[in-house]
């Protein structure tokens, strides 16, 4: 059922982005800030969580899961430290995602040849 | 050959191209519920090693970047991004895309202005907007909290 679900979400998740690609001329960057920054805003709504205990990956592994991290890292942040946790939570919740990226990115450029990626 | 109109109108169907919105909207549909399917089947292995909700999170996302790095360096990402459009750029293996294909297409360039720089061609919009709304919330979900309305 939590796989069913996961395909569930996610998919349709894919397809608001597709649909945006498609109909208006949004390019991918600008989804990919846009689904960032609306998943910071309905994680602050208290939109987004019961989406995540619903469908697990299907709302965690879309980049909208990833705006919810940073929202959520700020809240705890600001609960134990104040308005200071304002400037640590964020990173401090996206720092895998941000850190593997990175540090993915460098080695495979270092072992894969450098070639035209389109 | 009998041809009424409705015969014809199914014939046209048949022969003429599909929807490119109805393809697309199936393959990103597709392709990204396999994609967040294959998270959650990570998370639930991660979970069951023992790993609490944060770490399993964080494993899962560990391992998909890890994939989708693997898949981007030997070409095999895009061009499944050619069929599945936003099915493999919004999940986390799209951004992780993002980062690692100007990472390798930008080596020529050498290591500090193509690598460094170029990985953050779109990373850098991203992480930029998605920290500031996320300070933006910080500070207002503070401000609620000191005004007795927070919990």
């Amino acid at each position: 059922m939590n796989y069913l679900w996961a395909f569930f979400i996610g998919g349709l998740i894919c397809v608001i982005g597709q649909l945006l690609i498609d109909l208006t001329s949004v390019t991918p960057a600008r989804i990919l800030v846009g689904y960032v920054v609306g998943g910071v805003v309905l994680s602050a709504l208290g939109w987004y969580q019961p989406l995540v205990e619903l469908a697990g990956g299907g709302a965690s592994v879309p980049l909208l899961g990833f705006g919810h991290l940073l929202a959520q890292g700020v809240r705890e942040a600001v609960d134990a430290q104040g308005w200071l946790g304002a400037f640590l939570g964020g990173f401090t919740a996206a720092s895998a995602g941000i850190c593997a990226s990175l540090i993915f990115g460098v080695f495979f450029a270092l072992i894969a040849k450098s070639r035209d990626q389109n | 050959m009998d041809l009424t109109p409705e015969r014809y109108q199914k014939m046209v169907k048949r022969a003429g191209p599909s929807s490119p919105l109805g393809t697309h909207c199936l393959w990103a549909f597709g392709v990204g519920g396999a994609i967040c399917t294959l998270g959650e089947g990570l998370r639930q292995l991660y979970l069951s090693l023992g790993w609490d909700q944060d770490a399993s999170g964080a494993l899962t996302s560990i391992t998909l970047i890890g994939l989708s790095g693997l898949f981007t360096s030997l070409g095999l990402y895009q061009r499944l991004a050619a069929r599945a459009g936003a099915g493999t750029l919004v999940p986390i293996t799209g951004f992780a895309n993002a980062v690692i294909s100007p990472a390798i297409e930008f080596k020529v360039e050498g290591m500090i202005t193509g690598v460094g720089a170029k990985m953050f061609v779109i990373a850098g919009p991203v992480i930029v907007y998605g920290l500031t709304a996320s300070w933006v919330w910080g500070l207002i979900y503070w401000a609620t909290t000191q005004m007795g309305w927070g919990g």
